[in-house]
């Protein structure tokens, strides 16, 4: 009987150990646009303002048996950020906002992933924006996986986290309801 | 008698001198405005309409002053090469300052609206991040237009104070 169970957790071990060692590296498919990394701020308390960020090129790894062991990796180009309004892009680029000339690039670095099941991860990792880095939860989701047509394959997650800008030296006043910024990620990754 | 320069001319100048003033301060203290401030969305629509307006008029200025012959200059040879350069310098920051101006605001193909008056249509983007370009470009053309219109006014001094001629006079119609 012992034997019986030591086989099992060596079976165990080593089918978990072999399956990490399976994870798959992924390319987030930037370069043909699917994947976007979008903000929405309140304005004034009335509505949502909508941007995002065009330039960006990530990697992850994802192992469907062992998501826990999922890592990822993006960096953003600050001085791509499109709100659909030149003048505004002008002054989100500007001092008063992401200081683009100063703090070129935006970066998130998971450093441990949490599963919980059904497809959800909270990836907990560094976010360093205009110059400061701070851990910062992403509560991401699956959205599938699989061949696509062309020959590759492809998995897809997206997440959100909600940051406040003081935390990042950012404290121009958008006033009361404007004091967080939601982040939200849409990844598409090709496997390589 | 004398070539004098003709009244509408004279009253563009000093126009263009008063207006080149206002959107040189206007210019540098709103872009600091905060987003509660009163002026936060008019300032910059005044400047702009009002930008618009003057490269306009400018337009005009340049047409109509090019039919128009010019009364007497005074001073030395190199004076006089120096004042030719320094007029077009004049006229040539002038226009870049409205084309850069007009880039930045209409580099998403938005028009500009004047003054709720009429909109001049955006052409869009020429260059990638062509806004913060173009404003940069802005920023360092009207220090410029600054220090030129400065050494111009130092010079119409010059002529009146020191070499008692009728540069300054003609300019005021006195001549």
């Amino acid at each position: 009987m012992k034997k019986l169970t030591l086989a099992i957790v060596t079976a165990i071990a080593l089918n978990s150990a072999l399956s990490s060692a399976h994870a798959a590296d992924y390319i987030i498919d930037s370069k043909g646009a699917h994947a976007s990394v979008n903000f929405k701020i309140q304005h004034l308390g009335y509505s949502w303002l909508t941007g995002r960020f065009n330039d960006f090129k990530g990697t992850f790894s994802y192992d469907e048996n062992n998501p826990a062991a999922a890592s990822v990796s993006v960096t953003i180009e600050t001085d791509s950020v499109d709100s659909n309004h030149s003048e505004r892009d002008k002054h989100l680029r500007g001092d008063d906002f992401l200081n683009a000339d100063d703090f070129p690039e935006a970066k998130f670095v998971s450093t441990n992933v949490a599963d919980k099941g059904n497809g959800l991860l909270d990836i907990m990792g560094n976010l360093t924006l205009h110059g400061v880095t701070k851990p910062v939860t992403i509560e991401a989701k699956k959205i599938g996986e699989g061949s696509d047509p062309w020959g590759g394959y492809r998995a897809g997650f997206s997440g959100t986290t909600t940051i406040a800008l003081k935390d990042y030296g950012i404290d121009y006043d958008l006033g009361p309801a404007s004091q967080t910024v939601e982040l939200s990620l849409h990844v598409e990754g090709v496997k390589q | 008698m004398k070539k004098r320069w003709p009244l509408w001319l004279i009253l563009i100048h000093w126009l263009t001198l008063l207006v080149v003033i206002g959107m040189f301060a206007s210019g540098l203290w709103m872009v600091d405005l905060t987003y509660y401030s009163d002026w936060y969305k008019t300032a910059p629509h005044w400047h702009k309409s009002v930008g618009l307006l003057l490269f306009a008029v400018t337009l005009l200025r340049l047409i109509s002053r090019a039919f128009t012959q010019r009364p007497p200059t005074f001073g030395s040879k190199f004076e006089k090469l120096a004042s030719k350069l320094g007029h077009s310098a004049i006229y040539l920051v002038l226009l870049a300052l409205f084309t850069s101006g007009y880039l930045i605001s209409t580099a998403d193909g938005r028009a500009i609206e004047v003054f709720n008056w009429f909109a001049v249509p955006g052409l869009g983007e020429f260059i990638e991040n062509q806004e913060d370009l173009a404003g940069e470009v802005h920023f360092y053309l009207a220090w410029t237009l600054i220090v030129l219109t400065s050494l111009h006014g130092l010079a119409a001094l010059k002529h009146h104070f020191i070499d008692k001629d009728d540069t300054l006079k003609q300019m005021l119609r006195l001549r």
